[in-house]
């Protein structure tokens, strides 16, 4: 029990008579990287959104690094340790690195309150470490995020997440607006996630990179978990029928 | 050889090819703005805009015009470095000119003496009370507060009802006039204490307008607030999804917009030895273009102090430059306008041309 990161019991979310999730039961061990698959709008987002606290369930459980947790929101839930980068980014464009790794937690020298003067030579040096540790390549730290190609930019958005020692990762579609080249790059850091005992869930349509990055290999349809597989106990054939329904999981899942 | 600097993963840049900042360009506008009048001076008037030719007056510059020019922009300069802070973070300030208006006539009647020329002071406000003559401190204080409370309002009405910053403020720009007009029945408050008199003196104004300049470029660089105004104003989500309180930092903003606007009325009326409800009409039009004509980008999350004092410094030398060729001051208000936009269409250019090249 101890090396379970995450737990959900019978997590279900509603919109109205919209079932978008279904007693969805999930478990992630430690160090373990899980890949999300599945049609849009198979219930994969909102199942994120439930465990980080964005939207709030409808029923079921969640325990979190050994407790039952109830988040009030996403911000109660990256302070638990759930660090979420989002498909959107999240990153301020006129800011540089170290101000947008450090954004809403900076490091101060002098509380005084809104005027707490910032520890710049800190976060710089925390912003160098944090990139060499997710081998980012980034030629000036203090260029603003806006002059930076998308990759750059989903990679400091990912050593965010990694930067304060985060307890879980989540990432909604890293890749998904991302060339080839900035592709490779991402996957090299969740690889080095990967070898750093990081845990992590990966919301992917690409086939190549889940069976490349991930143990394990989760499936929704129509808001419901329908295949729970290890990597080398299925290929991309048998994931695809899972997706679209051609295999319903329903007996594995009951055996 | 190019000189380098290292960055992470083995990648490194040349670091004399480093963009220089936004404001280099504003302040090149600002030389060559110069270069221009005194050009037309040499040429068409035979008199210097910028030295002295007089030999009955000592000392290489025209030091009047360098006087005038800074003094007479710097009560405006003082409501456009709480604008600047506004504007980076995203929003609009329409009340400030009508925040000096109100705040100046409150805070004037606070400043009164009781007799003038051995006569009751016919203009007190509260000689009954016996409110008058008091230390500068109470005028100076309620002049905060009024500004404190005034910012407060356009605040939580910005951050809670989420109305358009742009209305929230016209708002306050209208009901704060009105506050001025009914103050006083339209009269104007005057007859100040020597010691409120003295706030706004010689280049008291210059030196006040400077201090809050430096004071508040070191706020915006060096702190928490400063960051997330910029957060702020580039990404209003990214900013809400890193956990920083929207609505407070939006409060706290106006709120000092409105202080510093109020500090302007002192300024202002205690330079005028009077206060009328008129005061400080369009002030927020001209804070807000010198804003803009400093860099400060009207979307949100780029500009800064240093760019908004060499912004008032153009707008003082177009005034100025006008007034040497003897121009009408009619002109002035058209040149002002074509200047404002001008800056706008620059900024959107510019921003055009980085979103090419990246």
């Amino acid at each position: 029990m101890s090396d379970i990161v995450l737990k959900t019991e019978n997590l279900t979310k509603r919109y109205g008579g919209v079932h978008a999730l279904e007693g969805a039961n999930f478990e992630l061990r430690k160090g373990e990287h899980v890949a999300i698959m599945g049609d849009n709008g198979a219930g994969k987002s909102t199942f994120v959104r439930q465990i980080t606290a964005v939207e709030q369930r409808t029923s079921g459980q969640i325990w979190f690094d050994g407790k039952e947790v109830n988040f009030a929101g996403p911000i109660e839930a990256r302070t638990a340790g759930i660090e979420t980068v989002f498909q959107n980014l999240a990153l301020a464009d006129d800011l540089d690195v170290p101000s947008n790794l450090f954004l809403g937690r900076e490091k101060v020298l002098f509380n005084l309150g809104p005027f707490s003067i910032l520890d710049r030579k800190y976060m710089r040096k925390a912003t160098e470490a944090a990139l060499i540790r997710t081998a980012v390549k980034i030629p000036n730290l203090s260029n603003t995020i806006r002059h930076m190609s998308g990759g750059q930019r989903q990679c400091v958005a990912i050593a965010r997440t990694a930067t304060f020692a985060s307890k879980l990762i989540i990432m909604d579609e890293p890749t998904a607006a991302l060339g080839v080249q900035e592709t490779a790059q991402v996957e090299n850091i969740i690889r080095t996630l990967k070898d750093n005992g990081e845990p992590l869930i990966l919301i992917s349509h690409n086939m190549r990179q889940v069976f490349d990055l991930c143990d394990r290999i989760v499936v929704f349809r129509r808001g419901r978990i329908v295949a729970n597989l290890r990597k080398q106990d299925t290929d991309g054939q048998d994931i695809v029928s899972y997706i679209t329904g051609a295999k319903t999981g329903e007996a594995e899942l009951a055996a | 050889m190019a000189q380098t600097s290292h960055g992470v993963g083995g990648l490194s840049y040349d670091a004399k090819k480093r963009a220089w900042p936004a404001e280099f360009n504003v302040f090149l506008a600002l030389v060559i703005l110069v270069v221009v009048f005194e050009l037309i001076g040499r040429i068409f008037l035979g008199d210097s805009f910028l030295f002295n030719t007089r030999s009955d007056v000592s000392g290489i510059f025209n030091e009047a015009r360098l006087q005038i020019i800074i003094l007479q922009v710097s009560i405006v300069g003082i409501i456009a470095i709480g604008v600047t802070q506004v504007i980076i973070c995203g929003g609009i300030d329409l009340s400030s000119g009508s925040i000096v208006g109100a705040t100046a006539m409150i805070a004037m009647s606070f400043a009164q003496v009781a007799t003038v020329n051995g006569n009751p002071n016919p203009k007190a406000m509260f000689l009954a009370q016996g409110w008058t003559d008091l230390p500068v401190i109470v005028p100076v204080l309620v002049a905060i507060g009024c500004g404190l409370l005034a910012g407060l309002v356009n605040g939580s009405l910005i951050a809670y009802t989420r109305i358009p910053p742009f209305i929230a403020t016209l708002g306050m720009m209208v009901t704060a006039r009105g506050i001025a007009k009914w103050w006083s029945k339209g009269q104007p408050i005057s007859f100040p204490t020597d010691s409120f008199a003295a706030i706004g003196k010689g280049l008291m104004p210059v030196i006040i307008f400077l201090s809050l300049a430096v004071l508040f470029q070191l706020i915006m660089t060096y702190t928490r607030y400063g960051k997330h105004c910029y957060a702020i104003g580039s990404n209003e989500d990214a900013a809400r999804m890193s956990g920083i309180k929207i609505a407070n930092h939006k409060i706290l903003v106006y709120v000092i917009a409105g202080v510093l606007a109020a500090l302007a009325a002192v300024v202002l009326s205690s330079k005028n030895l009077t206060a009328q409800s008129g005061m400080g009409v369009m002030y927020e039009l001209d804070a807000i273009a010198m804003a803009v004509i400093g860099g400060v980008s009207l979307s949100g999350g780029r500009g800064s102090i240093v760019g908004t004092v060499i912004g008032s410094l153009i707008f003082g030398v177009i005034i100025s430059g006008f007034t040497f060729l003897r121009l009408d001051a009619y002109y002035q208000e058209m040149v002002k306008g074509v200047i404002i936009v001008g800056a706008v269409v620059l900024d959107q250019w510019r921003q055009r041309l980085r979103a090419l090249r990246a």
